[in-house]
């Protein structure tokens, strides 16, 4: 088989247009997103605020209302419950997020066991790439459409707030208002991995590319590119593995993230643990070729 | 003299149980330099917040130019260089970028540079010299050049009031004189400046005027006098109220410590 038929064969199937098209999608938002979530160290939050989602995403699908109300209402939630824990006890926040976000997700779990229709709702934990209904589609673009161009307009605040939040409150901005902000983003963009992935994995496109691509520059307006460019590129890679592999295609995906940051954090040339030892390897050899 | 530059009035402030100022007061005139010296605990950056809004004082007032806190800050008028270990240094910005974000308060929506910003920029980058470090991730300067590059963001931003906390920590002592010189110049164009630091001996050079402060303001002077051994034992030494105090850190002296 010719490269061209393998690249084309799976898109023969409408399902797996769909799958590509949400995939490459929700890569792209979530990857912008990660950029700010490891620099500011809120990897962590990520991780709790797309399982927090869970029992809203569940109840919305009882009484039959969209699963980014649902979603964002939990999301809000834990976020205030995390912070009321930390900020009124003398748990930490690390302790205070694995308390919340772990209770609201077996809240959802249990939600889930004693709803009917479990199959559909399993879907939510483990993603359903290949499973993407005209409506779901319609609903991650539109979220995913909201949440890109909010990211990209408040970018320089994004990245003031994170870098160094007592100036944007000494120039008059609101540090709590950007990081409420961010907050919310974070909620409506795990609902749109949530599709794809699932809910267990959605942090691994919260993170991985950002952490990926500060591997490979010290701009993060190039950060914003790069980010972006290798989470879609590996989320359709991942794809087009599982289908061929058949293998579980949200896996897939985040396994495919994954290899790519191991390599890139054993070759980048500027970070990488045998990058740069290449690179000092290959100035001395220059060094020594000028001198003799 | 017209209105103070800076003015706190009885200001008190509380942590839970902590009280960490103590109805201090403070009256810093425009164009001055003014050297905040007291050990650690002895409420140096809670003054510091509070006149930069940050806490709202439990009791007294703050007043910027005449002015809440809030309108200062919405005006762009104060300027804050912060403490070395508060920077994440490997966050990938340029000295640039870091000295463009001085501009946000007098930008749009998105915050996208006008030419006047560029020039600002520019300009700022040049009277810090650090014209040619520019493109630098900001992590890649030396310890002078990084206060510097802050500085830089204060002058693009236009502050008429510039807060500095701790300027001379890690930073050896050319770049030192470098900074003083600095912002000397800044003080004669008229920006008021406040300085928290553990550099005492630095403090005649720089500082127009020096405040002791042990939750309350001991002393207000000029720095001669209020680094005088006998004044110092007040702040770092032994308690002029005889209140059940910290450790203190030290003995007087008028070394400097890192």
């Amino acid at each position: 088989m010719e490269l061209l038929d393998i690249l084309l064969e799976p898109l023969s199937y409408d399902f797996m247009v769909r799958a590509i098209i949400t995939t490459a999608l929700a890569a792209i938002v979530c990857a912008v997103l990660s950029c700010w979530l490891v620099l500011i160290g809120w990897s962590l939050m990520g991780d709790a605020v797309s399982h927090a989602v869970l029992p809203g995403v569940v109840l919305a699908y009882i009484v039959g209302a969209p699963f980014a109300l649902g979603a964002l209402v939990f999301a809000l939630i834990a976020v205030t419950l995390i912070g009321v824990v930390r900020n009124t006890s003398r748990v930490k926040e690390d302790a205070a997020i694995g308390i919340v976000f772990t209770s609201l997700f077996a809240l959802g779990l249990v939600l889930i066991s004693v709803t009917p229709s479990q199959t559909d709702l399993n879907h939510i934990i483990f993603g359903n790439l290949l499973g993407v209904s005209i409506p779901d589609l319609i609903q991650v673009l539109v979220l995913g459409v909201v949440a890109f161009v909010i990211l990209i307009l408040k970018r320089r605040d994004l990245t003031l707030y994170a870098f160094d939040p007592t100036h944007a409150h000494a120039i008059g901005l609101s540090p709590k208002r950007l990081g409420a902000l961010l907050m919310g983003l974070l909620a409506l963009t795990s609902v749109v991995a949530l599709q794809t992935v699932g809910v267990v994995l959605v942090v691994a496109m919260l993170i991985i590319p950002g952490a990926t691509a500060y591997l490979l520059t010290d701009r993060f307006n190039r950060m914003l590119v790069i980010a972006p460019v290798i989470s879609s590129v590996c989320s359709i890679a991942g794809i087009y593995f599982s289908y061929y592999l058949d293998t579980a295609s949200g896996a897939m995906v985040v396994l495919t993230q994954g290899v790519v940051f191991a390599a890139v954090y054993l070759f980048s040339p500027r970070q990488g643990l045998i990058g740069t030892r290449l690179a000092k390897a290959r100035r001395r050899k220059a060094a020594a070729l000028l001198v003799g | 003299m017209g209105t103070p530059a800076i003015l706190v009035e009885n200001v008190t402030v509380h942590y839970g149980e902590v009280l960490a100022l103590d109805s201090a007061s403070l009256t810093v005139d425009a164009a001055r330099i003014c050297g905040l010296i007291g050990m650690n605990g002895s409420g140096k950056s809670t003054l510091f917040k509070v006149i930069m809004g940050m806490i709202k004082p439990d009791a007294g007032r703050v007043l910027i130019g005449g002015q809440s806190p809030t309108s200062a800050r919405k005006e762009g008028g104060i300027g804050y260089v912060p403490q070395s270990e508060d920077v994440d240094w490997q966050f990938p910005l340029s000295v640039r970028d870091v000295v463009m974000m001085g501009r946000y308060g007098h930008q749009g929506f998105t915050r996208r540079p006008s030419k006047a910003d560029r020039a600002a920029v520019d300009l700022a980058l040049d009277r810090v010299e650090l014209g040619e470090y520019a493109e630098r991730q900001i992590g890649q300067l030396s310890g002078g050049q990084k206060k510097r590059a802050f500085v830089a963001r204060g002058i693009a931003q236009g502050a008429t009031m510039m807060l500095l906390d701790e300027p001379f920590a890690g930073v050896d002592k050319r770049s030192e004189a470098t900074i003083t010189r600095l912002l000397r110049e800044l003080a004669s164009d008229g920006c008021t400046i406040l300085i928290s630091t553990h550099d005492l001996h630095a403090l005649p050079n720089l500082c127009d005027e020096a405040v002791l402060l042990m939750r309350r303001v001991l002393m207000h002077g000029a720095p001669e006098l209020v680094l005088q051994p006998e004044n110092l034992a007040m702040a770092f030494g032994l308690d002029v109220l005889n209140r059940d105090l910290p450790e203190p850190a030290h003995p007087a002296t008028t070394e400097s410590r890192g």
